[in-house]
């Protein structure tokens, strides 16, 4: 409801509160999280007052969450960095002992660092990034400088929901794609997914209660959104693929799937060659165009399968020109998901959930999809130029994240998931799972990973990409990895974002090879955003024969005093988020919504109180100095005056640059326009956002809608309007199972358990198989599950103990089924240890109903080490709290035989975090306190001490007196 | 005219965004700031109006989750008033909002014992006790924009939970939200008439699959018929 349209006589008496005319209020987008919503910030005398949700803007229309909240504690935080450091010269690395040093003195000595890497080997310098949101400006500068070390984190958050969705519908859960929120009847959570589109997805599940909608949370544990799910379906973690397979199982058995939409849209009548054992086998058959083959049933003749008119059969087995036997792609997944092992009584026994709710949710599902089916009457043009008069939705709808993604069958997982949708025919369908700009794009994008380097020379292409086959691995000759992190090698051969987890172990091993310098970016790699977090932090004090670290040079950047700080040699401070200028870039990872294109900004409402500068203007700088092409004038002197003027008239293409709003020489053009130097003011004026409403007619079947098409063309998004057709079956990953089995005409691995690990897991269709973890270790003695989630109220806003949420949330505890601890004789608070095959942490034990039997989890990240983040060395989240890391290894355990593995998906390479298992042991009379313990972190020079208490105000408040008279009538009317 | 909050407990997912969000408004309020003592310590506390209480009903498998959101609930026959020996603590007559005047409160603390709900906390900085004000410094600010003259919680919440209006009016949104989805008083029992109210979790949504269970086909691949769809 609105407020008060007119305000009642009474209230004319009341005084002003606010002292207005000291107040200005100014746009820009939120930084606690991931989620980017829009916020208006009221400032008083460069203060803030108050931050509130952007009423306008299309990602969170007004809204805003605990942490968005809470932004007031992140910017008056004892623990923000003032000026640059280094490392003491004659002390040890993570002794905590630094020296203030100016901003020309850092430059410089980085410059020169730098450029000696540059001009010998450039592979010597690894960039990483943690939690940022500019992977389009860090990539480009990794580019220019010519590294292929660089990625961000998406390795170790959540490559396989990305991944998954790419290699199948050219669109994705994480940020590509959206629930039809004002559409969908049943909605199915997969996982705990609270990390990304934090606003959007609490403000969706309330529409879809209030529309009547069903709400199916599977998770095995009960927090946040499963609260108010109106099914809980506490699975066993690592499971949720058999979940789905076997829901597709029930689909298939009754037939319980949308044909035409599969037919039109998928690559199911595709046809596959069938010649077990020989080169080529289950690949698509192909014509001499490299166009696949389909078997046209009125025509009883092969036909070009991506022709419009064709009849396609669906099933059958034929003999191809070559004489090879083929069968249809929908012939070989259906005699697949036939098979018993996906019945619900077997899934059953798997994923602990009933066979009953298993066969049930599946029948429901397919009751809304074909027999509550909608229409959205607007006429459209398909990609062949026929025209509908309505578009069909089937309006079942699902989201899944970090909870399907952080294990090591996640990538297949998350497949299966995509397969059910798509098999129902709920794919950017009104009710469906609908994508967002730019995405969809071809399946996989076309896009290669960078291979060569050379010294002073840019990449050709950029560092990361999407293989389709073996010969795009970045691999040599021998098939040694040349990654650092050994992304797109054996080990994880479609490693889309980099394996961040990696780096820092294989420098230190000099495995694949020995690095100069290391640059990480807003990420915590020595506590949190690690594992095994204690030997990390040894590795990077560890030193060679020569008396050098292992890691010779370590820069960080990041505004608050992090665990990782304290490792640096050199620090270079970073901004606050309401300090900097920055673009959330359709280039990068966008804010669009289904019916909008968007994109947006940051622009300062504060004057930063400090020597600090923001990132993207130090690497702007920085590639100023370096001479890297793109940022170097014909004179040969740096291009831009800083990020904001490198932000307007960079282009990527011509007439496409990171934003797409106001371009053209007025300001005139969308998505697509030569530099507009005024674009900012322009952002400015409009509430610091970009939003492109979509025409109704392209709003949905993006992937095959022609009038959609060509504007994802001309706006720089696809390289062709050509439809996007679905990968059910991948032959992508068939190309790398055949290299597996020695059946591929191209690289293939030497290694036995390479060409195991390609045979076993890249199947081209979706499959279940046990998180590798478990399939090393004794399930016997280590028998829980161990899984983690950052509470709703501060994930993803990990940069600063924020003064206020801490009183929420400051200790972690282990939380387990009570029943089940009851029956160990485990009672609540207790202290308990739990050890993995990696190592054992003692903690304090919560008992709840709300999770699975055989799981036990903590909230993430709230363990810290004592003294960094401001915080005293008593404060619980060093003495009580703890980190899961610790029993993490980045490492499977060693099997006889085999090298060291990655602990992670075998296909993407991302982090197998949710894998662990664990065994619980309750600790002795006395033992009690988090363990293990590290040392307090030393102040910083010129810091302050936290102080004790914070009594924040913007302004003298003014009291609302009780007036006498009331006092003497008590309030009698 | 009986102002008040109706809270939809069938969508609140436990953000704490209204609870931070009145910390945030309200530490510049009328009766701010909101002390916040050992903030960055052993035993970090502070003032807050407004608190998200998370328990769980029933056994596994079949518990729930509730998070219950509290803060005043501005009763009829306030408690807290009755007892203020200062005068301090008064209900408005024109409006129903019960309030602390800073200036009389000697912080006794007697109405934070006759309050059952836990809703005044004493601010150690100030000596005297504060508590939700409904915003009353943003309602009746003619300065802002219509929609934004609501509580800073009800403005923020992202699942829509929080509802603000006139009890009085039998036509406003809490009304009949309260009416429509039967909310209900927390504690009526005590007798202090609460003003605010909750609204329960809705029934659950049943699928019918009746029309779809052509039950026990398990016929095999061979079995299954091309359909002729043109691509």
């Amino acid at each position: 409801m609105a407020g008060f349209e007119k305000i009642p006589d009474f209230a004319k008496e009341l005084p002003q509160f606010e002292p207005r005319d000291k107040q200005q209020t100014h746009f820009t987008t939120c930084y606690m999280c991931a989620c980017r919503c829009g916020i208006e910030v009221t400032v008083e005398d460069n203060k803030v007052r108050f931050i509130r949700g952007n009423r306008n803007h299309p990602v969170n229309r007004g809204v805003m969450c605990g942490k968005g909240n809470a932004g007031i504690m992140k910017q008056y935080s004892p623990a923000k960095l003032k000026g640059p450091l280094r490392r003491k010269p004659g002390s040890e690395r993570g002794s905590g002992e630094f020296e203030e040093i100016s901003w020309d003195e850092a430059l410089n000595e980085l410059t020169a660092r730098l450029q000696k890497i540059r001009e010998t080997d450039p592979k010597k310098l690894a960039f990483f990034t943690g939690r940022d949101q500019m992977q389009a400006l860090t990539g480009l500068w990794a580019t220019q400088f010519g590294t292929i070390n660089w990625a961000a984190h998406g390795g170790f958050c959540s490559v396989n929901m990305a991944a998954a969705g790419l290699y199948m519908l050219g669109h994705a859960f994480w940020e590509f794609g959206d629930p039809d929120w004002d559409r969908t009847k049943y909605f199915m959570l997969w996982g705990v997914a609270e990390d990304h589109a934090s606003n959007p997805i609490k403000i969706g599940l309330e529409k879809l209660k209030r529309n009547g909608g069903k709400f199916v949370a599977i998770n095995p544990v009960r927090t946040g959104y499963q609260a108010i799910a109106d099914e809980w379906v506490p699975i066993r973690p690592g499971t949720d693929g058999m979940l789905a397979l076997s829901m597709v199982h029930v689909l298939l058995s009754r037939e319980l799937v949308d044909f035409d939409f599969l037919i039109r849209y998928t690559n199911a009548p595709w046809l596959v060659v069938n010649t077990q054992g020989q080169k080529g086998d289950g690949l698509i058959l192909r014509d001499e165009n490299g166009k696949p083959l389909a078997w046209d049933l009125e025509k009883e003749a092969f036909v070009d399968a991506t022709q419009a008119e064709i009849k396609p059969a669906t099933f059958g087995e034929y003999t191809a020109p070559d004489g090879r036997p083929v069968r249809t792609v929908m012939t070989v997944l259906v005699e697949k998901y036939l098979d018993e092992q996906y019945a619900p009584e077997n899934a059953a026994k798997i994923c602990g959930v009933p066979a009953e709710q298993i066969e049930r949710m599946a029948l429901e599902i397919a009751h809304v999809a074909f027999k509550e089916t909608i229409t959205v009457d607007v006429e459209w043009t398909d990609w062949a130029g026929r025209k509908h008069d309505k578009f069909i939705g089937r309006p079942v709808s699902m989201h899944a994240m970090r909870g399907i993604s952080a294990h090591s069958n996640g990538f297949q997982a998350a497949r299966a998931i995509h397969l059910l949708q798509t098999l129902l025919g709920t794919i950017d369908c009104p009710g469906g799972f609908r994508a967002k700009a730019p995405y969809p794009k071809h399946v996989p994008p076309p896009i290669k990973p960078a291979r060569e380097m050379a010294p002073n020379t840019p990449l050709k292409s950029p560092p990361l990409g999407f293989p389709t086959g073996p010969e795009d691995l970045v691999i040599d000759a021998d098939g040694n990895p040349l990654r650092l992190d050994k992304a797109y090698s054996w080990d994880a051969p479609v490693a889309a974002h980099g394996m961040m987890h990696m780096v820092i172990t294989n420098a230190v091993k000099g495995d694949p090879y020995p690095i100069d310098t290391l640059i990480l970016f807003m990420a915590n790699m020595a506590w949190n955003s690690t594992m095994n977090t204690k030997s990390v932090q040894e590795m990077l004090r560890e030193k060679g024969d020569d008396g050098e670290y292992k890691i010779p040079y370590l820069v960080v950047s990041d505004a608050f005093h992090s665990e990782m700080v304290n490792f640096a040699d050199l620090v270079l401070p970073d901004t606050t988020y309401l300090e900097r200028y920055d673009t959330i870039s359709l280039l990068d990872r966008p804010i669009s919504e289904p019916d909008a294109i968007c994109d947006s900004v940051r622009i300062p409402v504060l004057e930063p109180d400090r020597d600090v500068r923001s990132w993207q203007e130090v690497m702007v700088d920085l590639a100023g100095r370096l001479k890297f092409p793109a940022f170097t004038g014909e004179d040969g002197q740096p291009k831009f005056s800083g990020y904001k003027e490198f932000i307007t008239q960079w282009e990527k293409a011509p007439g496409i640059g990171f934003l797409a709003g106001w371009r053209g020489k007025d300001g005139e053009k969308s998505l697509r326009g030569e530099p507009n130097p005024n674009q900012w003011e322009k952002y400015k004026e409009n509430g610091a956002f970009f939003e492109y409403h979509l025409p109704e007619s392209t709003r949905f079947y993006k992937f095959a809608n022609k009038e959609y098409l060509e504007l994802a063309k001309e706006a720089g998004f696809n390289g062709s309007s050509e439809p996007i057709i679905f990968e059910l079956y991948s032959e992508a990953l068939q190309k790398f199972r055949l290299a597996g089995q020695g059946l591929y005409d191209g690289p293939m691995p030497t290694r036995e358990e390479d060409k195991e690990r390609l045979t076993n897991w890249f199947d081209p269709l979706p499959i279940f198989y046990v998180p590798l973890e478990e399939q090393r270790i004794d399930t016997d003695k280590y028998t829980f599950h161990a899984v983690n989630q950052r509470p709703m109220l501060m994930y993803h806003s990990w940069d600063s103990q924020n003064a206020w949420l801490r009183q929420i949330l400051a200790q972690n505890f282990l939380y387990m089924n009570r029943s089940r601890a009851l029956k160990m004789g485990i009672e609540d608070g207790a202290w308990v240890w739990v050890e993995s095959h990696n190592g054992k942490i003692r903690v304090q034990v919560k008992l709840m109903e709300g999770v699975q039997e055989d799981t036990v989890w903590t909230w993430n990240a709230i363990g810290k080490q004592g003294g960094a983040w401001g915080l005293s060395a008593d404060a619980p989240e060093a003495a009580r709290g703890f980190l899961m890391n610790h029993l993490i290894s980045e490492l499977l355990p060693p099997k006889e035989g085999s090298r060291d593995i990655t602990n992670s998906d075998p296909i993407t390479g991302q982090a197998a975090w949710y894998d662990l298992r664990v065994k619980i042991t309750p600790a002795a009379p006395g033992e009690t306190g988090s363990w293990p313990q590290f040392d307090t972190v030393k102040p910083l020079p010129g810091a302050k001490p936290s102080p004790s208490e914070v009594r924040h105000q913007s302004h003298e408040a003014v009291n609302l007196v009780r007036p006498i008279d009331d006092v003497l009538s008590r309030g009698a009317k | 005219m009986k102002l008040g909050l109706v809270i939809d407990l069938d969508v609140c997912v436990g953000c704490h965004g209204c609870a931070v969000a009145c910390k945030q408004w309200n530490t510049s309020g009328t009766t701010g700031p909101l002390t916040d003592t050992d903030a960055y310590g052993a035993e970090p506390s502070g003032v807050w109006f407004n608190r998200i209480r998370s328990y769980e009903v029933g056994d596994y498998p079949h518990n729930k989750t509730v998070h219950f959101p509290m803060s005043c609930m501005h009763c009829e026959d306030a408690a807290c008033v009755t007892v203020c020996p200062t005068g301090a603590s008064w209900k408005r007559q024109e409006d129903g909002i019960v309030l602390v005047d800073q200036d009389k409160c000697m912080g006794c603390n007697l109405c934070s014992w006759a309050c059952p709900y836990g809703a005044r906390e004493l601010d150690p900085a100030s000596g005297t006790m504060k508590k939700c004000t409904l915003c009353i410094d943003r309602i009746y600010d003619e300065r802002l924009p219509v929609e934004e003259r609501q509580p800073a919680c009800v403005l923020t919440c992202p699942a829509h939970a929080r509802h603000f209006g006139d009890f009085d009016d039998p036509e406003s949104d809490v009304s009949r939200l309260t009416r429509e989805r039967s909310g209900y008083a927390l504690m009526p029992e005590m007798g202090y008439k609460p003003t605010n109210k909750y609204l329960p979790p809705r029934q659950k949504r049943t699928v019918d699959t009746s029309d779809v269970a052509r039950g026990g086909v398990r016929d095999k691949l061979k079995a299954w018929v091309n359909r002729v769809v043109a691509r």
